[in-house]
């Protein structure tokens, strides 16, 4: 195997803790994963599941008393928890990359929104003049296709749409040509239409640059159109794994199921939207043997006993579940 | 932006006139006869009758005022009914040693608050953190009068550094340099706690906000995100509060003055009430609350400055 060919992130066994007066309590719980060069990961689940925690873990982002408690981050050969602030400093913005749910708030109203891409390009080019670091936040707005950039870079972000704030921020996350942008939930705050006009921008800029992308969202819809790899997280872990076929095609593990189930479908004639009864349970009160087994309409005894790992029940495909392949169960219950 | 000033200017009128109104009624309320104060305690009812018609306190309340503000209009605030000087004079020689002082004040205490309580927003809960909040809320607490006696006491009086009566020339002479020290010091040391305090709960605020962390994934170091991307925002509603504080700061200034004898606008307050000289307080009364009025014009023009929202 090639060097072009290793992943290009790789998480392994990433625990990030928060400290209370009951003891840490973990918002990741040894979450391993990996993405692969000019591809696009998908990481799903329910609000609460330790998505959005883990991709500040990837940026050494979390906010205190939280902190990165086990477990490495590698992009390419650098470890990233073991950098001293500054070493993280460099890789945030020209490694890798972020943008966020709420255009509205993630970009500061006090600010242009040219002066907030020059700033983010100066962070990683102390050399580059003026003149010229305005000439190329011109240019990352126009690739973002922003009409008449130039009048645009001296506006404030109140003066723009949300799909237009959107755009500015994918523009300043790729300033710097980061080789992963972790987008997390960058089309939930937005309209249907836009919502497609920003995935369809994402997917030609991943194109265009060959970037790896981790795309963390609650959507299944969205997952289903972009996503080349899947992962699955339910309470801090992640419950299944493989390619997008593999999720959407043959799901092993009941919370995905159950996920699947959930999704409005127009050819279908459903009375009712199947859903998944109760929700995630917090990271303090976790329950006795795999987490979902309250939930789990295939839970026996064994699954209140113990916590069931990772399970590969194809190649790269894994599932933590005692009963997967569902198949057989459900082929017993019928 | 130009609008938005002259529109407050012109609702600065109405309040300008409600202060006029409150400070004419309110010598009318104390307890005090103007024509007994002028014609002293030996005259005679004869005399005292006289002097009331002369001074017009025999005609109705609302002519009075009437005749007030005509006067007012004119830049005729009366004369002093102690020693007979314009109030008009007398106040123009007391605004610049106030203006003085409360520069001397502020442009050394804004910033050193706002320096600590910016430190103490970004290091929440640790030790300089809380010593920071212990010395803004003990620095709060000292009483103006009690700071500035203490300062007397130490500085002037045992190690004998720094004159403390009075103004010994203009701010940019050596002299009048070293006059300033003690009761700047006093005024401004009372006004650091504040400042920090809201400062640090402005900064707070905004720490918590989505474009901080958007600031810092962008890999920007901390000393910019805290600088440009929380301070920066927090300080439209810092120089609100700051511009409110100083209004009352107005206040702290009347007894600074009268604790260094420093001829301003409040110890010449303190003097007319003492000595129910009318026409006087009236005046002070009316300068006082035309500096209220102006720096909040001045915080509604920063406030738009500093807010690119409100400027479409």
């Amino acid at each position: 195997m090639g060097v072009s060919n290793a992943p290009l992130l790789r998480v392994e066994g990433l625990r990030t803790l928060f400290s209370t007066s009951a003891g840490d309590i973990a918002a990741v719980d040894g979450v391993s994963l990996e993405v692969p060069r000019g591809k696009t990961l998908g990481i799903v689940g329910e609000s609460g599941c330790g998505k959005s925690m883990l991709s500040l873990s990837i940026m050494g982002l979390v906010p205190r008393p939280g902190r990165v408690g086990a477990g490495r981050v590698l992009l390419e050969d650098i470890n990233l928890t073991g950098l001293t602030p500054a070493g993280m400093r460099a890789v945030r913005g020209a490694g890798i990359a972020m943008i966020f749910q709420e255009p509205m708030t993630s970009l500061n109203p006090v600010h242009t929104v040219g002066d907030q891409i020059v700033e983010a390009m100066r962070a990683h080019d102390a050399g580059a003049s003026e003149a010229e670091l305005r000439k190329r936040a011109i240019d990352a707005l126009r690739r973002v296709r922003i009409p008449s950039p130039e009048r645009r870079f001296g506006e404030y972000p109140h003066q723009l749409s949300g799909g237009m704030r959107q755009r500015v921020m994918i523009a300043m996350a790729l300033a710097c040509r980061p080789r992963l942008l972790i987008a997390d939930e960058p089309t939930t705050a937005l309209d249907v239409t836009v919502q497609a006009q920003i995935l369809d921008l994402l997917r030609d800029l991943q194109a265009e640059t060959g970037m790896s992308v981790i795309l963390i969202t609650h959507d299944l819809g969205v997952v289903a159109e972009m996503a080349d790899e899947v992962a699955v997280m339910y309470a801090g872990r992640v419950v299944e794994r493989g390619t997008a076929r593999d999720i959407f095609e043959d799901p092993q593990h009941p919370y995905t199921i159950g996920l699947l189930g959930s999704i409005p479908r127009i050819e279908e004639d459903r009375e009712r939207l199947l859903s998944i009864d109760g929700s995630v349970p917090p990271p303090f009160a976790l329950p006795q043997g795999c987490r979902f087994h309250p939930r789990c309409p295939f839970a026996i005894r064994a699954c209140t006993e113990k916590d069931p790992p990772l399970r590969e029940l194809s190649p790269g495909h894994q599932a933590a579940c005692i009963r997967a392949p569902v198949e057989a169960v459900v082929e017993c219950l019928v | 932006m130009g609008r938005h000033a002259v529109q407050r200017l012109l609702m600065a009128i109405p309040v300008l006139f409600g202060v006029v109104l409150v400070g004419f009624l309110l010598m009318q309320v104390v307890p005090n006869d103007p024509a007994l104060v002028r014609a002293g305690p030996s005259a005679t009812p004869d005399v005292i009758a006289a002097i009331r018609r002369d001074m017009g306190l025999d005609r109705p309340l609302y002519e009075q005022f009437g005749l007030y503000l005509w006067r007012l209009a004119h830049g005729d605030l009366g004369v002093s009914i102690i020693n007979n000087v314009p109030v008009v004079q007398e106040l123009a020689s007391t605004v610049g040693p106030t203006l003085e002082l409360m520069f001397a004040s502020l442009i050394w205490s804004i910033p050193i608050g706002i320096a600590l309580g910016t430190a103490g927003a970004y290091w929440r809960g640790r030790l300089v953190d809380r010593i920071i909040t212990a010395f803004a809320v003990a620095g709060g607490s000292i009483p103006v009068f009690f700071l500035g006696l203490l300062l007397i006491w130490y500085v002037g009086f045992k190690l004998q550094l720094l004159p403390f009566t009075g103004r010994s020339g203009p701010l940019w002479s050596e002299e009048g340099l070293k006059g300033i020290l003690l009761p700047a010091l006093t005024l401004g040391g009372t006004f650091i706690g504040p400042v920090a305090r809201m400062t640090r709960t402005a900064v707070l605020d905004v720490l918590g906000v989505e474009h901080v962390r958007t600031a810092r994934a962008k890999g920007l170091g901390e000393f910019r995100v805290v600088t440009r991307h929380a301070l920066r925002n927090a300080l439209i509603p810092v120089v609100t509060l700051i511009g409110l504080q100083i209004g009352f700061l107005l206040g702290g200034a009347v007894v600074t003055e009268t604790v260094f004898s420093w001829p301003g606008v409040g110890r010449l307050a303190v003097g007319a009430i003492l000595s129910a000289d009318f026409p006087m307080a009236q005046g002070t009364i009316i300068v006082l609350s035309l500096g209220f009025i102006l720096i909040n014009l001045v915080v509604d023009v920063l406030y738009a400055a500093l807010d690119p929202r409100m400027r479409s």
